[in-house]
């Protein structure tokens, strides 16, 4: 009974969140385009699909994976689990945190993969790039990237060293890489920033960071906890473009092999 | 052949959700060395996920995409850039003005503010911070889904305007008040939701196998990445703006 109350919340929020979007496009196909939508039964059996899926998978991670999640990210911070439960400490020592470290990898790239903002444009990207583009590929670069910024993230929370300092390195790869790396892929590595923070990774993101800079020593968590976002979508731009610089790279080396040993 | 063809929907979508289940298992049985707690509610939620993933999943290339590519398609031929541009900047205003995300970090954001007394605690000035605040990320979006359909419709290379917008965030941050800096940060990742992104891919797509000279690939993308940068500057405009 009670799921079924929760349920019906998250289903009238996902609906809320679609109103605007329908709104817009009535008014616009109605005032301004003048046309029928094609196949406009289907559309909207689909767009159904997408408000009840979105609301199941919402109040499926309610209920299993965010409590869950939530807790171990204050266990794993907890001094008492880092440093034992007799010792009390006062200054954090930033190689104290390795699990902690591990795991915002690891949370990264698993919620990323399961990520569905991620999945569609992947599958837009595939379908674009008839195929040259790999789906699983660009999702597990992707989550690669989120899992490096995240770790990279609680370093910076537990050693207290300022974001933008870190978010300026960032975006000086950033730019020596889009001078070398192939064009095509450029668009969709900056894309690909933007869509790994929603739905499942935020949540999970933000408990940590704000559990971590509410334990950690010295941290104040309305200063500190913030910025795991930006790390989570900066550095899948670097991993995409980086990904797309070695395939290019590798296929380069086996076309100049080849051309050597027609010669011969 | 239906049910076959639901088995693999179902099938993708568990290997979606594996990771996670595997991290978590890992860290609590063998880091934290605990039992994992009410198993039978993780076990209920992990089976709601994968329905609802694999759900979404079918939605998407039966409604979302279609739609998508059919407004950006039917707005390309009536071919009146101000409707096109009127599209984009509502579009991306109207997906993020409700956003829940963007409001919990709005009102967090204007309680570090009081905090660091940039404003007076009373509930009003609270208040209208957090109004201020997300008006100007949602008016940032609506900004950014207008300049990234522009730069379809004219070609402009991306990597110019992205590269320019980085710039202008880090001679932005020398001169914000600190408390701002964090949450700008932030503001670009949690404005586009799982509903607006698909739509506003298939509207660049759409938009760029329309126009002739166009790649899909080159220039149908990159609309997101405009809507994550943009707002960083405006909050940091926002803060300046305020307290400056």
């Amino acid at each position: 009974m009670e799921f079924i109350h929760d349920f019906s919340a998250i289903l009238v929020a996902t609906c809320r969140d679609v109103l605007p979007i329908i709104l817009l496009i009535t008014i616009f196909q109605t005032l301004v385009l003048r046309q029928s939508i094609p196949h406009l039964r289907r559309v909207i059996v689909g767009g159904v699909y997408v408000v009840i899926g979105l609301a199941l998978f919402l109040a499926g991670l309610e209920k299993a994976l965010f409590p869950l999640g939530k807790i171990m990210a204050t266990q794993l911070s907890d001094p008492a689990f880092l440093y034992g439960t007799d010792k009390i400490v006062l200054q954090a020592d930033w190689k104290a945190y390795g699990w902690i470290y591990l795991f915002a990898g690891m949370v990264g790239f698993a919620t990323t993969i399961a990520e569905p903002s991620l999945i569609a444009v992947a599958y837009k990207a595939n379908e674009v790039s008839a195929g040259t583009i790999n789906q699983w590929g660009l999702r597990i670069t992707v989550a690669i990237g989120v899992a490096l910024g995240i770790s990279l993230g609680t370093f910076r929370i537990v050693s207290g060293t300022p974001l933008y300092l870190y978010i300026l390195v960032g975006y000086l790869i950033v730019i020596v890489q889009t001078i070398f790396a192939p064009k095509s892929i450029i668009p969709l590595a900056y894309d690909s920033g933007g869509v790994t923070t929603s739905t499942v990774t935020v949540p999970l993101v933000a408990a940590l960071g704000l559990g971590l800079s509410a334990t950690v020593p010295g941290r104040n968590p309305a200063l500190d906890g913030f910025g795991l976002i930006a790390f989570a979508s900066l550095f899948p731009i670097i991993t995409v473009m980086g990904y797309a610089q070695y395939m290019h790279w590798m296929t380069q080396r086996k076309l100049k092999i080849m051309e050597k040993r027609n010669a011969l | 052949m239906i049910t076959s063809l639901i088995f693999k929907k179902l099938k993708n979508a568990l290997t979606d959700l594996l990771p996670i289940i595997l991290v978590i298992a890992f860290f609590q049985i063998v880091v934290l060395k605990q039992p994992l707690p009410q198993m039978g509610d993780v076990l209920f939620g992990a089976l709601l996920v994968v329905a609802g993933l694999s759900l979404f999943v079918q939605g998407l290339e039966m409604g979302l995409f279609p739609i998508g590519e059919a407004m950006a398609q039917a707005l390309a031929r009536k071919g009146s850039l101000f409707w096109l541009l009127s599209f984009a900047f509502a579009l991306g205003f109207s997906t993020t003005v409700a956003e829940p995300a963007l409001i919990a970090v709005c009102s967090e954001a204007a309680e570090i503010a009081c905090q660091g007394e940039l404003i007076d605690s009373s509930r009003e000035s609270l208040r209208q911070y957090a109004f201020g605040l997300r008006m100007s990320v949602a008016f940032s979006v609506g900004l950014a889904i207008l300049i990234g359909i522009m730069r379809i419709i004219r070609g402009w290379p991306i990597h110019y305007l992205i590269i320019g917008g980085y710039v202008v965030v880090m001679l932005m941050t020398i001169i914000a008040p600190k408390e701002i800096i964090g949450i700008a940060y932030d503001a670009g990742g949690v404005t586009t939701s799982t509903i607006t992104v698909p739509l506003v891919t298939a509207l660049g797509v759409g938009l760029a196998s329309t126009i002739r000279g166009r790649s899909p690939l080159l220039d149908g993308f990159g609309l997101i990445a405009f809507a994550s940068l943009l707002p960083m500057i405006f909050v940091m405009g926002y803060g300046l703006l305020i307290f400056g």
